[in-house]
């Protein structure tokens, strides 16, 4: 397993490098650039050189390649051209916001879609199993910006029993000295912060989360409903178990093989940032940060942040791989 | 007969349905007993209902789409009638199965220790290690060496044979009364099988469990059962007692079956006598014999009234059936 383990980090080194090197071209392929961004449309060619020349921006893609190269190294993302911040600062501000909305994402849509999934494959071809289906079809359809003002409609502005946008009532006065502010609340011995953010997570995490838990749904269903089918389930009922035992030993533990992938790709994704959720429920994460610095051309950010991203999904995908050879013993010794 | 007997199959009837086609009666009238030590024999070709008979017994057919008629007593308790929570409690414990396939009955990310013991938990109330100790033994019992190695290890880790004999380990964990084998030997190589036989046959023996061992394999019918029962198309077609049927069968079918049975007494480069055609090709009892159109001893008696079941000890469900001094069925094939 360690072994296992050691190899696939190994392996992100060439990954690293080629993304790199293409993720260097992609963003000075976007037309304009951070100094005409910067300066707005009507900047003199001069001015624009002079930008330019200050970034280093003049020399060589090889040259500034190198140099960013060797800034990566010591721990250097650079500064960010339209915030004036350095690129980690914001990487470090932004990237917990999206942490803690993609796990809540998550938790609602595991939480709510395995059971569901179990429930419409064992009660297949009834009205249960049928809503489900449909139900999963309209939550993949529906668009999030939509769901989300929907969302935000009814349970901030009529019912008002959650916060609309933010991540923390800006009235409260709470420490963040980790970033992810539902944790922060409970080390710094603030539960009532603590809680604040819980509830600011909730209209975003379910928005977010509504794809995932169509998808899971559907996967869980199909994949319950090929395991229902097979000889060692009959084996497990003719022993006369528990209907709990068959549920979760024999039958959720096979079916939850392909659900525990869908999840990890889900959760790659769901790190790599939330444009439109992030953007309806002003929740300042890492996607609508990144979007913000596609607009202003913000070489050194979207250097920065994508490679980050990059990181994440395959360490992601790495634990999806060890949870599937925790699960499924035949994979560990092949 | 019936008063001591164990198990009292009445006018059992299975009839599938769905929706938009003819109902499918797999299973129309069937009627037999075992006793405590007893062992019968379900004999036909694939397809012939002796599978779904088993599944009937055990409660283990599907509850949609599915009508059981007759009655199934087992120790006096009509089993059709029981709720499911008491009837699981006798699956694994009094009523046990051992299915066709060790390849697929295992489930195969569970140690097979785990699928041994958890019936010895669920039903002899023992803790895990004592549910282990035993579970080693038992595997000790069906002649797997290093039982605590294989304990630990998974179903794809183990031989077929192997994993039958864990499969027939967990059956008998309980130590049950009746014992359903199901085609247990089919997956198996030739010198696996004789082992798995002999094993049963001790096993019963030691035990006075009740065995019902159900095969299209007149070979292992002929070591091991006391009574035989012929089926065809879903209805028994012959029944007696071992010897009798090997040495005077009497319905076309049986000595069809005989007949089609390789011997080693018959000269190199003999032709195997099979039956004509396939179990397609068969009329719906209520038109008739549902074996006549493949049977060489039809005559006009045969359509459109099927023969009953007729004769104590040597019943007979034909109008026509063979000579009884046939001379060349006295060797019993093994």
């Amino acid at each position: 397993m360690l072994r296992f383990v050691v190899r696939r980090l190994a392996l992100l080194v060439p990954i690293l490098v080629g993304l790199s090197i293409l993720l260097f071209l992609w963003v000075r392929a976007l037309p304009g650039g951070p100094a005409e961004a910067l300066l707005g449309e009507r900047a003199t060619p001069e001015a624009v050189a002079r930008v330019k020349r200050l970034y280093g921006l003049d020399r060589p893609w090889y040259e500034q390649y190198l140099t960013w190269v060797g800034n990566v190294f010591r721990g250097d993302l650079g500064v960010s051209s339209r915030t004036q911040h350095p690129v980690l600062e914001e990487l470090l501000r932004t990237f917990p916001a999206t942490v803690e909305l993609a796990l809540t994402a998550m938790i609602f849509a595991v939480g709510v879609g395995v059971p569901l999934g179990y429930f419409a494959a064992r009660r297949h071809g009834t009205w249960l199993d049928h809503l489900s289906v449909a139900g999963s079809l309209f939550g993949i359809t529906i668009p999030v910006f939509f769901l989300g003002y929907m969302l935000k409609f009814v349970f901030a502005e009529k019912l008002g029993i959650l916060p609309t946008d933010g991540r923390q009532d800006p009235l409260m006065d709470a420490e963040h000295p980790t970033g992810f502010y539902v944790l922060d609340g409970l080390v710094t011995g603030n539960p009532e912060a603590a809680w604040d953010a819980l509830t600011h997570l909730v209209l975003p995490g379910v928005a977010l989360g509504t794809i995932p838990l169509a998808i899971v749904v559907r996967i869980t269903r199909a994949s319950v409903l090929d395991v229902l089918h097979e000889d060692y389930v009959r084996t497990a009922e003719a022993k006369g178990l528990r209907p709990a035992t068959i549920r979760g030993r024999h039958v959720l533990r096979n079916a939850l093989l392909p659900v525990v992938t869908i999840i990890g790709l889900q959760v790659g994704l769901l790190l790599g940032g939330a444009v439109l959720t992030e953007t309806v429920f002003a929740f300042p994460g890492f996607g609508k940060f990144m979007a913000d610095s596609i607009m202003a051309r913000d070489y050194a950010v979207l250097q920065g942040f994508i490679l980050f991203t990059a990181v994440i999904f395959v360490l992601v995908n790495l634990l999806v791989d060890i949870a599937y050879g925790l699960i499924d013993p035949r994979v560990r010794t092949a | 007969m019936t008063r001591e007997s164990l198990l009292d199959v009445e006018d059992l009837s299975v009839v599938f349905r769905q929706r938009g086609r003819a109902d499918v009666r797999a299973v129309d009238g069937v009627s037999f007993s075992v006793s405590p030590g007893e062992t019968i024999g379900l004999v036909g070709e694939s397809g012939c209902g002796k599978s779904v008979t088993s599944l009937a017994i055990m409660g283990l057919l599907p509850k949609r789409g599915v009508r059981v008629e007759g009655r199934i007593t087992f120790d006096g308790t009509e089993l059709p009638a029981l709720p499911a929570d008491k009837l699981r409690l006798l699956r694994g414990r009094d009523l046990a199965i051992v299915f066709q396939d060790p390849m697929t009955s295992l489930n195969p990310v569970v140690p097979i220790g785990t699928q041994v013991t958890e019936v010895l938990t669920r039903h002899r109330g023992l803790g895990n290690g004592e549910a282990r100790e035993e579970a080693a033994d038992l595997l000790r019992r069906v002649g797997i060496p290093d039982p605590s190695r294989r304990l630990r290890e998974y179903p794809h880790q183990l031989s077929g044979g192997m994993r039958q004999r864990a499969l027939i380990a967990t059956a008998l964990a309980c130590r049950p009364r009746l014992l359903i084998a199901d085609e247990p030997t089919t997956a198996l190589d030739v010198t696996i099988q004789a082992q798995i036989l002999e094993l049963l046959k001790t096993l019963v023996a030691e035990s006075g469990t009740a065995l019902i061992l159900i095969t299209h394999d007149l070979g292992v019918v002929a070591g091991m059962c006391d009574t035989v029962h012929v089926m065809y198309a879903g209805r028994i077609v012959e029944r007696a007692p071992r010897h009798e049927l090997f040495a005077d069968p009497r319905h076309p079918y049986t000595g069809g079956l005989l007949a089609s049975v390789p011997r080693l007494d018959q000269p190199r480069g003999a032709r195997l006598e099979p039956i004509e055609g396939s179990p397609r090709d068969t009329i719906p009892w209520t038109s008739g014999c549902a074996f006549a159109p493949r049977c060489p001893n039809r005559i006009e008696e045969c359509t459109p009234v099927a023969p009953d079941l007729l004769g104590d000890r040597h019943g007979l469900r034909c109008v026509n059936p063979l000579r009884s001094d046939r001379p060349e069925t006295k060797a019993v094939p093994r």
